[in-house]
C-alpha cells in the first residue's frame, strides 16, 4: 500500500511517547534515523502492518496522556512505525471520547450529568460545575470540564473522571463530585496524590482507609455477609496482596480446575445451567465448549469490563476490590477453552481499577500463575489489559475485538460468532466480568449446588446496581428469583419517605417498571416474561421528584452520543427519536401528539428491528417502555 | 464476489423464498437466492464487486425465527430456512430507512430505483420535519465524540454542508453521503489499497475523510476515482459532471457512451467515456470486465480530458492540484 504520512516532524515529545510504546524506531522506515541499509531493504507492508496493528489504541493512549492530544506530526510518526494509514488512524482516534484530535487543557475534568446522577440528585448534576467554571470546554486556568456519559459512580450520585497531561500525568476519578472537589483539582498544579494513577503506593494505615470505602458501596457487608457468594471478599481481603487473596481461598478454583480438566469443567458449568450476565443469558457452558472444541488455532479468551450501561457500576466494584477473582477466573477459561493469550478489555474510566488489576497480573505473574507454566500444570496463559478510550458501543463484543486490533470500535455482523470468527478472527470466548467470577463460584462449591441457588432457570446470585432515590444505593447479591420489592426493601426503600415512581430496570437500554409490578421476581425467565430485562443489572430507582421525561430525553442524547453510525436506522433513528423528544417536552409537536406517537413506534421498530447491533436494537427500549405505561405526560395530554 | 468461477460441483442448499422452495447453492447469500429466484431487493451500500458491508439495512429480509431482521446482501442462506421478502416487518423496516435517509441526506443524484423505492413503501421523510440549517464548512468535520448540543427537534439534522473542491479531478459533496462505506473499501483493501479515506468520527458526525480532513492533495489520494465509480448517490462526482449538474446544463439526451480500450499502457482496461457536446464528463470500466472490475487507474479515468483541451489555460491536469 502507498503509506504516505505527513511531512511535518513530531516533537521529541510525541516521539517518545510513541516510543514508549512500542521501543525505540529501529529503521529510516519505520520514522526512525536512516542508515545505509534502509536503501537496500523495504519493511513494512500488509504483514507487518497486521502484525502490530493492536497496538494503535495503546500508542494513542499513550500520546494523550504524555501530551495532552494527537497532532497531525505524531499521528504522522505513529503511523509509520505501526504501517498504519494516517487516514484510518484517524478514524479510529476520533471514535474515542478520552482522546483529543486538538490542543486541550492540561486538565480535562469530564463531569457525569447522565440519569442515576440526574435521579438522585436532581435535574442538573453539571450546575455546581457550570455555576464555578463557566460553560464546558471553556478553559480556565489550564482546566476544563465537560459533560459526560455515566462513570459508574452512580451510587454516590455525582461522579468526575480527571484527565490530566503532560508530567504526573494520569486519570483518576472523582466520587461525590462538588465544587469542592473542582476546586481542588483545579488549584494544583502538580498531580494530586489521591488522583494520580501515578501517584505513589498508599501507605498501609490509608489502604485500610481504602478498603474500607467499598464497604459503604456494597450495604450487605456491613450487615448481612453470609448471603455474599460473589462480593464476599470486598471490604475484608487486600486487593493489592495475593497473599491475601490466597489466604482467603483464592486459587483453589483454579486448582479445581486442572484437576477436573477442560471437559470436567465444561460439566460443572453445565450442571450449574450458569446463564451469561452480559446481557444476554447466553449459557457459559455452551459458548466455552464451542471455542473449546474448535479446531482452529490459535484461541483467545477475553474479559469484557468495558462496563458503560448507565447506571452500572457492578463490573468496576469487583475489579477495585477484589481484582484476583477476575485474574484467576480468566486464566481458568483459558485453561479450560485452550487459549494461550487473554485480554480484559477495560473501560478507559476507571483508573483505580486499572491499577489494582495490574498489579494483580503481576502478582500473579510473579508466582506462576500466570505465564509458561500456569500452576505448574504445563498450561500456558499470557493476559493483558486493553483499555478502552471512552465508547459505549465498544462493549459491544465484536466492537470491542475491533477496538482491541485497532480498527473502528464498529460491531461486525453476526454470524459469523466470536466462537468461530472472534478477536484476529480466531475462535474466541468473551464473558462479562460478573460471569467469570461465577465461574469460581460454580468451581468452589460445584455446578449442582450452584444450580441449586435461585429459580429453577435462572441458577445463582445475581448483582444490582442500585442507584437513584433508595436510601442505600450501592451494589447488591440476592439469589436469582428474589423479588424487586424484595431488593428495593434490602436498599432502604425509597429515599425519605416519598413516592416510587418508577424503577428503570437494566439501565439506558432496559424498561421502566411500575410500582404496581414490584413483585416481579428478578430471574431471566420471570423478567422475559414481563418483556422487561435484567440487563446490566442496574436497578435505578425514581421517586415522584424525578422529571421522567427529562430522564428519557438524556437516554436519547445518550444513544445518539454513542452510536457508532454505521448502520441507517442507529445512526439517523437515534438521532430522529431524540429530536422527537425535544418537541414532546417544549410541547411543540410535529403535526399532531398522534402523529408523533406514531412516529415514535416507527422509530423504535426500524431500529429494534434492523439495527446491526444490541445499541440500536434497545435504543428505543426504555422510550417505548415508558411511554407503553404512561410515563411521559405530554403524550397523555392529548391521546 | 461469489465462487462463480469454481467448476466443483456445489452443494445446493433448499430453502423457501416468500413461500416458494427455491435451491441454490450452499454459501450464496440470501440476495443472491432472490436474483436467481427473481425477487427484487433493494440495495444501496451492496455492490457486487465488493465485500459486503450491510451497514444500509435497506436490504433486510424477514427469517422466520430470527429475533431480528436480517441484511440479505450478506446473510448466507441455511437449509430450511424460511425467507419472507415483503412481510409487513420488512416493508416497515425499509420505509423507515428511506425516511431516515431521505429525511437527513440529498438522494436527488441517486439512481432512479430510489424514488421508485421511495413511492414503493411509501416512505415520507417529511414527517421527520423540515431540514436544519446546513452545516457550515468543516463544521462536521470537527464535531468530536461525545456530548452534542441537542436542538429543539423543530427541524431535522441532516449532513448538508458545502461542497468539497480541492483538486481538478472530482469533488466531494458529502450533503449526498450515506456513509455506505463502497468508497473506504474501494480506496482501501478492496481495490486500490491506498487508504486515503476512512470513516472517522460517530454517531450521526461519522464521515468520510482524509487524516485531519485535509485536502485531496495532501493526503495519500492517488487520483484513481475508483471511489467515484463505486458512489451510489453522487456524492463523489467528475468535476465536469458536477459542474454541468449545477448549473443545469447536464442533459442525458445530449450524451453518448463509447466503449473503448485504455490507450495508455498494454493492461487492456476497457473505458466507457460518456462524452456530452464533444467533452469528456465521466469515464468508467464495466464491473463485469474481467481485467478491471470496475476500477481504472488515474490516467484511464481522468487523462482523457486533453481530447478536449484547447490551450494552456485549460484545468484538468493532475499538475493543477498543486498549483494553488
Amino acid at each position: 500500500m502507498d503509506l504516505r504520512v505527513t511531512t511535518e516532524r513530531a516533537t521529541d515529545e510525541e516521539r517518545a511517547a510513541v516510543d514508549a510504546v512500542l521501543g525505540a524506531a529501529t529503521t529510516g522506515w519505520a520514522g526512525g534515523a536512516r542508515s545505509e541499509i534502509d536503501r537496500h531493504v523495504a519493511y513494512g507492508g500488509r504483514a507487518a502492518r497486521e502484525a502490530h496493528r493492536d497496538l494503535l489504541l495503546p500508542v494513542l493512549h499513550s500520546l494523550q496522556e504524555k501530551v495532552g492530544w494527537i497532532s497531525k506530526a505524531a499521528l504522522g510518526y505513529l503511523c509509520a512505525r505501526l504501517d498504519i494509514a494516517p487516514a484510518e488512524a484517524f478514524g479510529v482516534a476520533s471514535a474515542y471520547e478520552l482522546l483529543s484530535l486538538e490542543p486541550m487543557s492540561q486538565v480535562v475534568v469530564h463531569v457525569c450529568d447522565d440519569i442515576a446522577c440526574i435521579a438522585r440528585t436532581g435535574s442538573d448534576p453539571c450546575g455546581a460545575v457550570r455555576a464555578a467554571h463557566g460553560p464546558p470546554g471553556e478553559e480556565q486556568g489550564g482546566l476544563s470540564w465537560k459533560p459526560s456519559p455515566c462513570l459508574g459512580h452512580c451510587e454516590h450520585g455525582s461522579a468526575a473522571l480527571v484527565q490530566r497531561s503532560g508530567e504526573g500525568g494520569g486519570r483518576a476519578t472523582v466520587a461525590p463530585f462538588d465544587g469542592a472537589a473542582l476546586e481542588r483539582v483545579a488549584t494544583s498544579v502538580a498531580p494530586v496524590p489521591e488522583l494520580g494513577t501515578s501517584a505513589p503506593a498508599p501507605a498501609p494505615a490509608s489502604r485500610a482507609a481504602e478498603m474500607a470505602l467499598p464497604v459503604a458501596l456494597v450495604p450487605q457487608a456491613s450487615s448481612d455477609r453470609s448471603s455474599l457468594r460473589l462480593l464476599r471478599r470486598v471490604g475484608v481481603v487486600d486487593p493489592t496482596s495475593i497473599d491475601a487473596y490466597r489466604a482467603a481461598g483464592g486459587y483453589e478454583a483454579l486448582r479445581r480446575a486442572l484437576s477436573l480438566g477442560p471437559e470436567g469443567v465444561l460439566s460443572e458449568l453445565k450442571a450449574a445451567n450458569l446463564l451469561g450476565r452480559g446481557g444476554a443469558a447466553f449459557p457459559t457452558a455452551a459458548k466455552w465448549s464451542a471455542v473449546a472444541h474448535n479446531p482452529v488455532r490459535p484461541h483467545f479468551f477475553v474479559a469484557n469490563a468495558d462496563e458503560s450501561e448507565p447506571g452500572t457500576f457492578k463490573d468496576r466494584v469487583l475489579l477495585e476490590t477484589d481484582p484476583f477473582a477476575l485474574v484467576e477466573a480468566v486464566t481458568i477459561a483459558g485453561v479450560v477453552t485452550g487459549a494461550e493469550r487473554g485480554f480484559v478489555y477495560l473501560r478507559g474510566e476507571y483508573p483505580l481499577a486499572e491499577e489494582r488489576l495490574e498489579g494483580a497480573i503481576a502478582q500473579a505473574r510473579a508466582h506462576g500463575l500466570l505465564g509458561d507454566d500456569v500452576m505448574s500444570s504445563g498450561h500456558v496463559f499470557e493476559l493483558e489489559i486493553r483499555r478502552g478510550a471512552g465508547a459505549y458501543i465498544a462493549g459491544e463484543e465484536t466492537a470491542l475485538f475491533n477496538s482491541i486490533e485497532g480498527l473502528r470500535p464498529e460491531p461486525r455482523n453476526k454470524p459469523p460468532f466470536p466462537v468461530d470468527r472472534g478477536l484476529f478472527g480466531k475462535p474466541t470466548g468473551i464473558n462479562n466480568v460478573e460471569t467469570l467470577l461465577c465461574v469460581l463460584e460454580v468451581l468452589s462449591i460445584g455446578g449442582a449446588e450452584f444450580a441449586s441457588i435461585g429459580t429453577a432457570s435462572s441458577s445463582g446470585t445475581r448483582l444490582f446496581c442500585v442507584s437513584g432515590c433508595v436510601s442505600s444505593p450501592g451494589l447488591y447479591e440476592v439469589p436469582l428469583g428474589t423479588t424487586l420489592r424484595e431488593l428495593l426493601d434490602l436498599a432502604g426503600g425509597v429515599r425519605g419517605g416519598r413516592e416510587l415512581r418508577s424503577v428503570l430496570l437494566g439501565g439506558a437500554a432496559g424498561s421502566f417498571v411500575l410500582p404496581e409490578q414490584l413483585d416481579i421476581e428478578l430471574s431471566f425467565e420471570a423478567v422475559r416474561s414481563a418483556g422487561t430485562t435484567l440487563g446490566s443489572g442496574v436497578v435505578m430507582v425514581m421517586d415522584d421528584t424525578v422529571d421522567i421525561a427529562q430522564i428519557l430525553q438524556r437516554i436519547a442524547q445518550f444513544f445518539r452520543d454513542e452510536s457508532c453510525g454505521q448502520c441507517v436506522p442507529c445512526r439517523v433513528g437515534t438521532v430522529r427519536q431524540e429530536e422527537l423528544l425535544e418537541r414532546l417536552s417544549s410541547r411543540r409537536p410535529l403535526g399532531s401528539v398522534q402523529a408523533e406517537r406514531a412516529l415514535l413506534a416507527d422509530l423504535g421498530t426500524v431500529m429494534r428491528d434492523s439495527s446491526i447491533c444490541g445499541l440500536g436494537q434497545t435504543a428505543s427500549s426504555a422510550i417505548e417502555s415508558a411511554v407503553a405505561k404512561g410515563l411521559l405526560a405530554s403524550l397523555e395530554e392529548v391521546s | 464476489m461469489t465462487a462463480a468461477g469454481s467448476t466443483w460441483p456445489r452443494r445446493q442448499v433448499e430453502l423457501s423464498l416468500d413461500g416458494e422452495t427455491v435451491r441454490v447453492n450452499e454459501g450464496a447469500t440470501i440476495l443472491e437466492a432472490c436474483a436467481a429466484a427473481g425477487i427484487d431487493i433493494p440495495t444501496l451500500c451492496y455492490l457486487e464487486t465488493l465485500a459486503p458491508v450491510n451497514v444500509c439495512r435497506v436490504c433486510v429480509v424477514e427469517v422466520v425465527g430470527a429475533r431480528t431482521l436480517v441484511p440479505a446482501c450478506s446473510r448466507k442462506v441455511e437449509p430450511a430456512m424460511e425467507v419472507l421478502t415483503d412481510s409487513e416487518r420488512v416493508r416497515t423496516s425499509r420505509r423507515m430507512v428511506l425516511e431516515l435517509l431521505g429525511s437527513s441526506v440529498d438522494l436527488s443524484y441517486a439512481a432512479p430505483e430510489v424514488t421508485e423505492w421511495i413511492d414503493r413503501y411509501g416512505a415520507d421523510p417529511s414527517r421527520h420535519g423540515p431540514p436544519m440549517r446546513p452545516s457550515l464548512a468543516g463544521e462536521r468535520d470537527s464535531a468530536r465524540a461525545g456530548h452534542h448540543h441537542p436542538s429543539d427537534g423543530t427541524t431535522a439534522a441532516t449532513v448538508a454542508q458545502p461542497v468539497k473542491r480541492d483538486n481538478a479531478q472530482y469533488v466531494r459533496d458529502y450533503s449526498r453521503c450515506i456513509l455506505c462505506y463502497k468508497c473506504v473499501e474501494a480506496c482501501g483493501a478492496e481495490a486500490q489499497n491506498t487508504f486515503a479515506i476512512a470513516v472517522a468520527g460517530r454517531g450521526f458526525e461519522a464521515r468520510i475523510s482524509t487524516e485531519f480532513d485535509v485536502g485531496l492533495p495532501d493526503s495519500a489520494c492517488v487520483y484513481c476515482g475508483n471511489c467515484v465509480a463505486v458512489c451510489p448517490t453522487g456524492a463523489l462526482m467528475f468535476t465536469a459532471e458536477h459542474d454541468l449538474r449545477a448549473s443545469g446544463e447536464w442533459d442525458e439526451s445530449r450524451q453518448h457512451v463509447t466503449r473503448t480500450v485504455c490507450p495508455y499502457c498494454g493492461v487492456g482496461c476497457n473505458l466507457e467515456v460518456r462524452v456530452q457536446d464533444n467533452r469528456v464528463v465521466r469515464v468508467t470500466s464495466p464491473l463485469d470486465h474481467d481485467v478491471t472490475s470496475g476500477n481504472l487507474c488515474v490516467k484511464g479515468r481522468f487523462g482523457l480530458d486533453f481530447v478536449s483541451a484547447t490551450g494552456e489555460d485549460e484545468p484538468g491536469g493532475i499538475g493543477a492540484n498543486r498549483a494553488e
